[in-house]
């Protein structure tokens, strides 16, 4: 009976009553005039902006499926992040000839592996000591790469990026950009394939009240581990591409607090609800910080993604989306 | 081989004594943490905040360090009232403290870090005083006052907290609040007064442990972070909310940190923080000396 007032409610707007698969195709061709009109602007700034704000859509939807759906918080995007980006550098030293969509894979995979491991150690325990888990875990890898002399140490690692883009031509950029968009497509289908299944209500009966889920026969332990995994495997591949997007990669760069502020931000400031609070805050935050970047200084950045995030979980708890929906009712 | 255990024996007595250093650092969120149930990840940020207070007191003004922040501790209290009061009726009364809570403090967190960085800027600061150079000599080994000095202010202030807790009204009624906030209000005692006080507290301790921080080593805004995983693996370690518990992990924390600083580099010390939080989640969560 429910399922059925859900569905009938879906119906009433056109984007919310397609099937998975026509979710993707819509995705697609979105993603298609993107980079349409990237190019149309012609300039290679461009694709460096915007490859950064499509990033951080994955790394918002990939915190938001843990932290968003389940209510479990986790702080150390970075290290998953820089784990991807980290096995690039390493395959790019060892398999120069692979191809990076499978070297993303790879990061996928690694960092997901991590967050098994991590969520296996601390997700049967109060959600509190995982998070403070990951806020460690972030320092340790830190310290683990910073001491492996192999991709670099302390210094970083040159990772020398062809010169031209492979299958389309055109500068290398637009091939990384063409990735990201590719990513942030499976993020956003993985994301609302799971909001529409019987995963995605198992996550909101954890985040709701988890003893009595826990009661109801709901297998807790289990669905955290699967929403740990996909959230850290999504960054991992977000930070896969990084190391051939900046071509120099240090601990410094790749462990920035950038990424951890803005992962946690921007669906916190866009709502965490659904799918499209994470896209809404990385596409308005993100942008306001190229803008920002580009006309004050990238302190000030982070500052002032502080000061929203702070300003929105005080203020309007739901988000941005949330705002709308409550003058709609 | 002899070589080997003379460092061994130095690398424990400085253990012992970073290990009093750390307890300085930690009592705040053994109280916010251990006896409020409030996760304030920004503790490190207000730490630091407390070794500015230090630096500008000592370079500006000329006063010893721990005086200046003694100076601070007014301020530093009626900052962490006003922030329980808005963690309070944003987030505790909601019932919304994990998802929103967390992510507060830790936007708190890097708005004090930015904010510390706009202001000093990202150079090494650090303050003059009789005890920032030298040695005590005991004949057997040598301690340097820079180390004995913060170990010494971090027993202090765990001895006196749990004299306050055990002996006085208002102590008693935060270590009330830490057992069982629905008595407590049946007793007509309203919780949210008390906690705001004991957070007042716990920011006050960020003050005196800033002191401590900065006379052992220079400080600049980012390495609050690296102090995170370390006061909260030792909270966790101690059992929460027991002072002889946090103690015990400090000063266990600090031995193993600089032994594996000494035999493996200090590269490493980081890391021993979150092995030792892994495996106490994972082994024991309730701690050494834990309820």
């Amino acid at each position: 009976m429910v399922s059925s007032v859900v569905k009938a409610e879906e119906e009433r707007e056109g984007l919310r009553g397609l099937s998975n698969l026509a979710f993707v195709g819509v995705l697609i061709l979105v993603a298609v005039a993107i980079f349409g009109i990237t190019l149309w602007i012609g300039q290679s700034f461009a694709f460096f902006a915007a490859y950064v704000v499509v990033q951080y859509i994955v790394l918002g939807t990939a915190w938001n499926i843990l932290g968003g759906y389940t209510g479990y918080v986790n702080f150390g995007i970075a290290a998953f992040f820089a784990l991807g980006a980290y096995s690039t550098v390493v395959m790019h030293k060892l398999t120069p000839w692979m191809p990076l969509p499978v070297m993303v894979l790879v990061g996928g995979v690694l960092a997901g592996l991590v967050g098994l491991g991590t969520g296996y150690l601390t997700l049967r325990l109060r959600g509190v000591f995982f998070s403070i888990a990951t806020l460690a875990l972030a320092v340790v890898v830190q310290t683990l790469f910073t001491n492996w002399d192999f991709v670099g140490g302390a210094r970083g690692a040159y990772v020398v990026p062809p010169r031209f883009a492979p299958l389309i031509g055109g500068p290398y950029v637009e091939y990384l950009f063409i990735l990201m968009l590719g990513l942030c497509v499976a993020a956003l289908a993985t994301a609302r394939a799971i909001e529409r299944s019987a995963l995605g209500y198992g996550f909101a009966a954890i985040r709701d009240d988890e003893a009595a889920a826990e009661a109801s026969g709901v297998p807790t332990l289990r669905l955290k581990l699967i929403a740990t995994v996909l959230s850290g495997a999504f960054m991992g591949m977000a930070g896969a591409p990084l190391p051939y997007y900046v071509s120099y990669l240090d601990p410094t760069s790749g462990f920035n607090l950038n990424y951890a502020v803005n992962a946690i931000a921007m669906p916190l400031i866009g709502g965490t609800s659904n799918w499209v609070g994470p896209v809404v805050g990385a596409v308005l935050v993100g942008g306001l910080q190229q803008y920002v970047s580009v006309t004050i200084s990238s302190a000030v950045n982070v500052l002032i993604t502080g000061l929203l995030l702070v300003g929105f979980v005080v203020l309007a708890p739901q988000g941005i989306v949330g705002l709308f929906q409550r003058r709609r009712r | 081989m002899d070589a080997d255990a003379g460092l061994l024996i130095n690398a424990v007595i400085s253990g012992l004594l970073i290990g009093g250093f750390y307890a300085a650092v930690s009592i705040g969120v053994a109280i916010s943490f251990g006896m409020l149930d409030i996760v304030n990840i920004a503790h490190p940020a207000f730490i630091l905040l407390g070794s500015y207070a230090a630096f500008i007191g000592n370079t500006v003004f000329g006063i010893d360090p721990i005086l200046a922040t003694v100076i601070t501790l007014p301020a530093f209290y009626v900052l962490g009232m006003l922030a329980y009061q808005v963690y309070y009726v944003a987030f505790e009364r909601r019932d919304d403290q994990s998802l929103r809570g967390l992510s507060f403090f830790f936007g708190i967190l890097f708005i004090a870090e930015v904010g510390l960085i706009l202001a000093f800027g990202v150079d090494y600061r650090s303050v003059q005083a009789w005890y920032t150079t030298g040695n005590l000599n005991l004949g057997i080994t040598e301690l340097p006052w820079r180390l004995l000095v913060p170990f010494l202010l971090g027993l202090a202030m765990v001895v006196g907290l749990q004299l306050f807790l055990s002996r006085t009204f208002i102590g008693r009624a935060i270590q009330a609040v830490a057992q069982d906030q629905q008595a407590l209000r049946l007793m007509a005692a309203n919780p949210a007064k008390i906690k705001r006080i004991a957070f007042g507290l716990s920011f006050a301790t960020a003050a005196l442990g800033g002191a401590a921080l900065i006379i052992i080593q220079p400080v600049e805004p980012s390495i609050g972070r690296e102090y995170i995983g370390r006061i909260f693996a030792i909270c966790v370690l101690g059992g929460l909310g027991s002072f002889p518990g946090m103690v015990i992990a400090a000063v266990t924390l600090g031995i193993v940190e600089t032994i594996t600083a000494t035999f493996f580099g200090p590269s490493w010390a980081p890391a021993v923080s979150f092995g030792v939080l892994l495996i106490t989640l994972a082994v024991r969560p309730s701690g050494i000396l834990g309820r």
